[in-house]
């Protein structure tokens, strides 16, 4: 199969994919939009508390000024033209433009979850590794009932103990944030980052480290028990060569495709690891803007986190068309004669 | 009659059960391979042949070393004139002994076949090999960079084909290489075998089609209910049922397709439960008190061997 009919088909594929994004954001906006405004949480209620007195004839003013008494169908129209003409509109709780906090605090988050994300990624796969090649033995068991174990434990109950032993107890950690207080945000240093960005690093990947275990060691049992492995015992391959020829190869694959689908999970857990870190990113930001009725910064992070699982879903398609080779490359028509 | 030089793998009352739990801690044996003998000599093909459900493929994996764990092994068998061991077979399978495997799933579906081909040794001269090996077998040169997914039936039979004569191997187990394939496919296949024969390895093939091994084996085993009832040279099978020793051989003969095409009534025991005596008995016309007090031994007669205490 020449690159060219490649091209042609990742291109239909890909106008498929921009459609399909397109109404998934409609869909999400609609429903967290809908949310909000079904919501008791007064904003003005909640935007006053921080400024004092204010009168109801104020009051009356701001909600008028926000938008608040038309209604939502038409204060959802409105929204989504001004975010068609590129403006996300202004975060009623922090009184900055929406797109300026997501940019500001994306980058905190990105930083926690793509060190997680490794994290989980590097530690369940080897250890599920470790327990399909140990299969049925003590070792397999023990990490078996601990994978199985820590699956079923809620992050923020993970993130307060760690933060009891690691930060409280033991002083090896800061206990929030995400740099030392007092400190320019120019002159922190990479070191400094990496501190603070530890302990709720490690706490969001134990999320998913488990699955990815459980899951690597479900799939590494199968590919050793294929006729294929079969085969290459009667060919005298020992069981490293068996691994390093064979297994690899084929646990990679489905393991890399759900680390990639994992990225809605990631986000799901960023929000509670930020909040019990006190961490600046986007999760603490979406969960202020949905306790405050904080319609535009909702909004806002919604697209957002929906573009970054839809990409982390994409990004998986795209690796399974290219790294594996029954999709990449064509059936030849009976006989071959490619290259 | 036989040069005793030639003779490669021998095999003497091989026994094969599986350790099962069933509820609690109560512990059963199953028999899938009893008293089973066969021998494998230099430059001759020897056809296992025998009804699917038998426990064939089994008896490539015991020599192999393949069972499973859980499978206790019997008897004793001897490659080129030593113990055929747990140890031994390590170092043995794939270089001096290789297995044919039955169908494309036995190709790793990520692993580009050239590769594969090759198997886990690299070197310059080992690819030179497999090139001169495809070569041998028809594969176009561009095949070697294909996956078992792009490859057509006949082509991966070839490929598996490859493995075993790139590997260079004395002995060489087919389990089954024919199934699902056009005479003429089947009769390449059986072509390849021969000629491997030919050039002095030792072929045991392993199949549930005795017709098609008449054309190619020159020893013929019969095999049922996980043992062999009978070893006759071929030229037996072909000359009709008086020169065969065995009732099962016989009604076999009958079986094919230009002999009447006669069912053989009654069906094979499942290892769940064997008859006592002769595995054969419950079908057997010729049955007396005598078949059923203990399995009969293996005896030579007429030049071949027989299990029934009838035979003369
Ligand atoms: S031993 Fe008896 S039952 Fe078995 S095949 Fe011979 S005659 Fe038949």
């Amino acid at each position: 199969m020449t690159s060219l009919q490649t091209l042609r088909r990742l291109g239909g594929r890909s106008g498929k994919q921009l459609l399909r994004v397109a109404t998934l954001l409609l869909a999400t906006t609609v429903v967290a939009f809908a949310l909000v405004s079904l919501s008791p949480v007064d904003p003005v209620q909640q935007y006053v508390l921080g400024v004092g007195n204010v009168s109801m004839e104020q009051r009356a003013a701001i909600a008028d000024y926000w938008g608040l008494n038309d209604p939502p169908v038409q204060r959802y129209f409105l929204w989504l033209s001004a975010l068609l003409r590129g403006d996300m509109g202004t975060s009623l709780l922090y009184r900055q433009p929406v797109a300026v906090i997501i940019r500001e605090r994306f980058l905190n988050t990105l930083a926690l979850m793509m060190t997680s994300w490794l994290l989980s990624g590097l530690i369940g796969f080897t250890l599920g590794c470790v327990m399909g090649l140990r299969r049925g033995r003590w070792l397999d068991r023990v990490l078996r009932a601990l994978c199985l174990m820590l699956s079923s434990v809620p992050t923020f109950w993970l993130g307060l103990v760690f933060l009891l032993i690691f930060s409280v107890a033991l002083g090896w950690f800061p206990i929030g944030l995400s740099r030392p207080i007092g400190v320019a945000n120019a002159d922190v240093t990479f070191g400094q980052r990496l501190h603070h960005l530890a302990l709720p690093a490690l706490t969001l990947s134990f999320i998913s480290f488990a699955s990815v275990a459980l899951h690597t060691r479900q799939k590494l049992i199968d590919v050793l028990e294929s006729d294929y492995v079969l085969f290459a015992r009667a060919r005298g391959e020992n069981t490293w060569t068996i691994m390093k020829r064979h297994g690899f190869r084929n646990v990679i694959l489905p393991a890399l495709t759900l680390q990639f689908a994992s990225f809605s999970e990631l986000f799901g857990g960023s929000v509670l690891a930020e909040n019990v870190f006190s961490y600046p990113g986007l999760g603490a930001a979406v969960s202020a803007a949905g306790l405050n009725s904080d319609v535009p910064l909702l909004l806002g992070v919604t697209i957002f986190s929906t573009l970054f699982v839809f990409s982390g879903n994409l990004i998986a398609d795209i690796l399974y068309g290219v790294i594996d080779p029954r999709i990449r490359e064509e059936r030849p028509h009976g006989q071959s004669n490619r290259d | 009659m036989i040069d005793p030089l030639s003779l490669l793998l021998d095999v003497q009352n091989l026994s094969v059960s599986f350790r099962r739990y069933q509820r609690g801690l109560a512990q059963t044996n199953l028999n899938v391979i009893s008293d089973l003998s066969l021998t494998a000599r230099a430059g001759e093909i020897l056809a296992v042949a025998g009804a699917s459900g038998s426990g064939k493929s089994l008896l490539a994996h015991a020599i192999l070393g393949l069972l499973p764990a859980n499978a206790m092994l019997s008897g004793v068998m001897r490659y080129d004139g030593q113990p055929l061991n747990a140890v031994r077979q390590k170092q043995l399978c794939g270089s001096e002994i290789a297995l044919i495997p039955q169908s494309v799933t036995y190709l790793d579906p990520l692993m580009r076949v050239g590769d594969q081909a090759r198997g886990a040794e690299k070197s310059a001269e080992r690819m030179e090999r497999q090139r001169e090996v495809f070569r041998r077998l028809e594969l176009p040169l561009p095949s070697e960079r294909l996956y078992p997914f792009q490859l057509s039936g006949g082509m991966a039979r070839r490929v598996l084909f490859s493995t075993a004569i790139i590997s260079d191997a004395r002995l060489i187990i087919a389990d089954e290489p024919t199934p699902g394939m056009h005479l003429s496919q089947a009769m390449e296949a059986l072509s390849i075998l021969r000629e491997l024969a030919d050039a002095g390895k030792a072929v045991i093939l392993i199949t549930h089609d005795v017709d098609l091994a008449l054309n190619v084996a020159d020893q013929i085993a019969v095999f049922y209910a996980g043992t062999t009832l009978e070893e006759t040279p071929a030229a037996d099978f072909a000359a009709g049922p008086d020169a065969l020793r065995h009732p099962y051989s016989r009604a076999l003969w009958r079986a094919l397709p230009q002999n009447g095409f006669e069912p053989i009534p009654g069906f094979q025991p499942y290892p769940e439960a064997l008859p006592d005596g002769c595995l054969f008995g419950p079908r057997c016309e010729l049955k007396t008190a005598a078949c059923e007090q203990e399995t009969p031994p293996m005896r030579t007669v007429r030049g071949g061997k027989v299990r029934c205490v009838h035979a003369a």
